[in-house]
This record gives C-alpha cells, sequence and structure tokens, in this order.
C-alpha cells in the first residue's frame, strides 16, 4: 500500500555517502529520520498555531509593537510559544547528541581516514597559531558542541563529521543529498546570470567542510578554489571528503577571512560566502568585506548568500520568530545581522551603488528523492532552504 | 597517550551558551526532554521491528520462536552495554545541566549578541 500525498522528510538512506561518511547502523538512520520528521512536524503543525496564539491572545493584549523584541518578549508569555521554543531547542539539542553518538563512536577510524586521506597533501594548509575570532569562541553555534574548531585529540575530524552527518535533519532533506543545496543554487544563478563568467580563481569564506563551494569547483573545473575557514577540523575532513567524491580543485585553508594577507590584490575572480555572514559580528563583518572587495579583480563578484533581510515590510511577528535561532539556537549576531543595511556595508567596503548585485535563489536539489523548498508552502522561518543574495561586482 | 574518546560521556555535552527554558516550570520542561527522547526511541524501535517483522514474514520464523529465544552471555551483555548507551541518550538534560553547573555565570546567546553587535 503507498501512501497518497506523502509531504513528509525522505527517508535517512536517501543522502549521499562520501568516503569521509561516517557509517550508520539501523538506529542511528532512524533517529536522524525521527529528527527531521521532529522538526517538519514543529514547522508544520505547531508554529502555525504560534501564529494564531499570536493573533488571538497575545497581540490584542500586547496592541502596536514598534520592535520585534517587544514581539519575542510578549511570545515568551504564551504557553503554546513555550512548548514549541522547548521542543525545538531539545530536538537541536537530539540532534546533537545523536551525530555526536555515531561518529564519536567512530572517532578513531574517522580520525585514521582524514589522516590518510590528507597526509602531505599541499591543498591542506594549516595554521595551529591562529587566533579563533571571539564570535566563534565565544559560543558553540547552533548547541553544536566544540563548534567547527575543537579538537578533542590531535587531528580529530569528529565534529566535522557531525556536521555533516546531521545536517539532514534541520532542513527534513532541504538542502539536498550532499547537503550542498545552497552551492548548486549558487552556481545555477551564476550559470542564468553571468553565463559567460569564466572565474580563474574563486574563494570561499567561512567555507567549513566545504559542501557549498564543492557544486561551484565542480561547475568551474578549470578555476582554482580556496575554502577558508578558522576550524582545523573542518578543513581537513573537507578536504578528504572533496577527494573522495573526486573534486580535486579545492585547497582548504585555515585563516581568517579578516585577514588573508597572503593573497595579494585582486587575486580572486569570485569571493563567495554561503550562510557565513551571520555567524561573524559588527566588528569583523566590515574588515571581512574590505578584505573581500581588495582581494577581488576588476570584473570580479562578490557574492553572499544569508536568510532574506529584516526589511521595513516584514512583520514584526515573521521577524521574532526569524530572530529565534539567535536567542535559543546560540546564532548570536542572526538578530542584528538581518537589520543592517548591507547594501551601504558593501558601499562602506569599496564598491559603488551601482556595481551591487542582488538576487534571490532556492535550494537545488534531487526533486526525485528531495522537497524543493521553492515550492514548498511549509515556511519554517529562518531555516528555509531559500536565501537572498547580497553582491557585488568590480567594475571591469 | 591521548585519552580514548568516551561517546558516553561526550555525545550529549552540553554546548557552550547558557540554555533558555521556555516552560513557566523548568522540572516540566526537563520532564519534557526526557520524554522527546523516549517518544524518538521508541520510533527507532518501531522502524527496526517493521524491518524485522518484514524480513521475518519472508523467512517463516515463528511467534514461538521470538517467545522462546535466550540471550547468549556475549548477547546479554552487547544487550546490557545498548541499555547504557540508552540511558545515557534520554537522560542528556541532566548531564547538561551538571555541566553547566560549572559555569554559573555563562553569558547567553542574547547578552554576546549584544558584545558583537558593539562597534568598539
Amino acid at each position: 500500500m503507498s501512501i497518497k500525498n506523502y509531504d513528509g522528510p525522505p527517508d535517512y538512506r536517501n543522502v549521499g555517502i562520501h568516503g569521509m561518511s561516517p557509517a550508520t547502523t539501523h538506529d542511528e538512520k532512524a533517529r536522524f529520520n525521527f529528527l527531521a520528521h521532529m522538526n517538519r512536524h514543529l514547522a508544520s503543525n505547531i508554529l502555525p498555531g504560534v501564529k494564531t496564539a499570536y493573533e488571538t491572545r497575545v497581540e490584542p493584549k500586547n496592541p502596536k509593537p514598534n520592535h520585534r523584541n517587544q514581539v519575542r518578549k510578549a511570545l515568551l508569555e504564551d504557553p503554546l510559544f513555550q512548548h514549541w521554543s522547548a521542543l525545538r531547542r531539545n530536538t537541536m539539542e537530539l540532534r546533537q547528541q545523536a551525530g555526536r553518538w555515531v561518529t564519536l563512536r567512530q572517532a578513531e577510524d574517522l580520525n585514521t581516514k582524514a589522516e590518510e586521506m590528507t597526509k602531505d597533501d599541499p591543498r591542506l594548509i594549516l595554521d595551529s597559531d591562529l587566533e579563533l575570532p571571539k564570535y566563534l569562541s565565544s559560543i558553540d553555534h547552533h548547541c553544536m558542541p566544540g563548534s567547527y574548531h575543537d579538537e578533542l585529540v590531535p587531528g580529530d575530524v569528529t565534529g566535522a563529521a557531525n556536521y555533516d552527518v546531521g545536517i539532514f535533519v534541520t532542513t527534513g532533506g532541504g538542502l539536498g543529498r550532499f547537503s550542498d543545496g545552497g552551492g548548486e543554487a549558487v552556481v545555477a544563478w551564476m550559470k542564468e546570470n553571468r553565463p559567460d563568467f569564466a572565474p580563474k580563481r574563486i574563494l570561499d569564506i567561512g567555507g567549513g567542510l566545504g559542501q557549498n563551494v564543492l557544486p561551484i569547483a565542480k561547475a568551474y573545473p578549470d578555476a582554482e578554489v580556496v575554502c577558508v575557514d578558522t576550524g582545523a577540523p573542518v578543513l581537513r575532513y573537507g578536504l578528504a571528503r572533496a577527494k573522495s567524491m573526486g573534486v580535486e580543485n579545492v585547497t582548504f585553508l585555515q585563516a581568517n577571512a579578516e585577514d588573508l594577507s597572503m593573497y595579494p590584490d585582486g587575486h580572486f575572480d569570485w569571493v563567495q560566502s554561503t550562510m557565513f555572514l551571520h555567524e561573524t559580528s559588527v566588528k569583523s563583518m566590515p574588515r571581512i568585506m574590505k578584505e573581500s572587495h581588495r582581494l577581488l579583480s576588476p570584473g570580479g563578484l562578490v557574492m553572499h548568500v544569508e536568510q532574506p533581510q529584516y526589511a521595513p515590510d516584514m512583520p514584526l511577528y515573521e521577524q521574532a520568530i526569524r530572530d529565534w535561532d539567535a536567542f535559543y539556537n546560540n546564532e548570536p549576531f542572526w538578530t542584528k545581522l538581518h537589520e543592517l543595511d548591507l547594501d551601504q556595508w558593501m558601499i562602506d567596503a569599496g564598491f559603488t551603488r551601482d556595481e551591487l548585485v542582488h538576487g534571490g535563489v532556492a535550494a537545488v536539489v534531487d526533486a526525485s528523492l528531495f522537497p524543493e523548498h521553492a515550492n514548498d508552502e511549509v515556511e519554517d522561518y529562518g531555516r528555509k532552504a531559500a536565501w537572498h543574495i547580497i553582491g557585488g561586482q568590480k567594475a571591469a | 597517550m591521548n585519552q580514548p574518546i568516551d561517546p558516553l560521556k561526550l555525545a550529549g555535552a552540553k554546548p557552550k551558551g547558557k540554555r533558555p527554558f521556555f516552560l513557566q516550570n523548568q522540572d516540566t520542561e526537563k520532564v519534557l526532554a526526557v520524554t522527546m527522547a523516549v517518544a524518538q526511541e521508541l520510533a527507532v524501535m518501531r522502524e527496526r521491528l517493521d524491518t524485522v517483522e518484514r524480513l521475518l514474514e519472508a523467512k517463516g520464523v515463528t511467534q514461538d520462536d521470538i517467545e522462546n529465544f535466550t540471550p547468549t552471555k556475549a548477547q546479554a551483555e552487547q544487550r546490557g552495554a545498548w541499555t547504557q548507551e540508552y540511558l545515557a541518550r534520554i537522560l542528556r538534560i541532566y548531564q547538561q545541566e551538571i555541566e553547566g553547573l560549572e559555569k554559573p555565570n555563562e553569558p547567553s546567546s542574547e547578552e554576546i549578541g549584544h558584545e558583537l553587535a558593539k562597534d568598539e
């Protein structure tokens, strides 16, 4: 008997396997299935009720708020928002625990494999003296213990493997088989909007384990691609993962995107960040943007992909719900980033207003297996796999 | 020589950043966390049982075979280890509260957000 009009997450067993994929048992796969369903359930069945609760019993008592923080604080008093929040936080913690269980129980195998696959490879450039920026050292983003950088033992990659093995859960497969729907979307945008663009050197900043830069590297196979991140575990894991997937033109560099002085002015034709800026800070972001502008060649493109900004026409309720991850899922800069005038920040970094580039993209996935968020009516605010582009193209 | 990585202790580790609570009563929220972890494990078991039932059906295993099964010592130890992992998983909330006791003044994401949003 087949289920008609099934609209839940795909089975975890559809997730793509590469050479660094941790092994998962039947129960571990089932656990990820349950958690993907939990997130989907919270978004499609509970969150609409939170909106109703807001309209019927929160807003009448708190009329005419003038800022999203007032809405959020009023919501915090509502029992349904409380329970939705408690469940959403708890589901993220369960997801981290589930992924860590998978990767820690096979830590030695994973670490040995990464070591063997990256040993003496010039495409892994680590800097053990690199100081972590405050925006990373002060909190573990999205409740991921150890964040992108902690090593339980020298050469540890389990944190990166945990990120990779469980990202399916948060979007219910919305990022595609290899969690690269964002990168695929950027490639599709570029091919449609800049069909003749032929970058020789591409820089991905805050690229983590490189899941979103691999589609770019594959689409431009003659380009030299550099994936920069401050975390050694993600870079180590990322190179091994890329090689196992047959992508050979990416170098993984441990550095702070605020200072890439190892590269001369105009070195890159394309500087990309995908869901990175919201994990930085007001102090660091202008330095990152200026450095990106400096590194860009004439005619080159900078592209930052993020969730939509809190424009004046976005209802305060939606802004408050989008802020949830900032306050309750350890994404502290999220709220500030989304209220900034990013156009002005790009101009302050060196672009003219005429050089700015805007666009919108949705995750590109294998639609026979995975949900296409472009056509998905369920809105899990802040987590939907559809984003805005804020970019700049230097005059040639 | 490094200490071996112990997934029982580390899988449920507390992330950096003070945990927010939402319900009127923190104790209730802890019970909810335990309940949802149990709900998760029930779903896991249901999926496994479904796999087993579908496989067995094709191979002619009977109800009597299942009722009269006695594990060997090694099998019983494997089951015991499974139960240890199970308890560590569903009681994560207490592990994290205990880990958090070491940092009573830990700043929240909201507080760090204010800090990170400052120009100077």
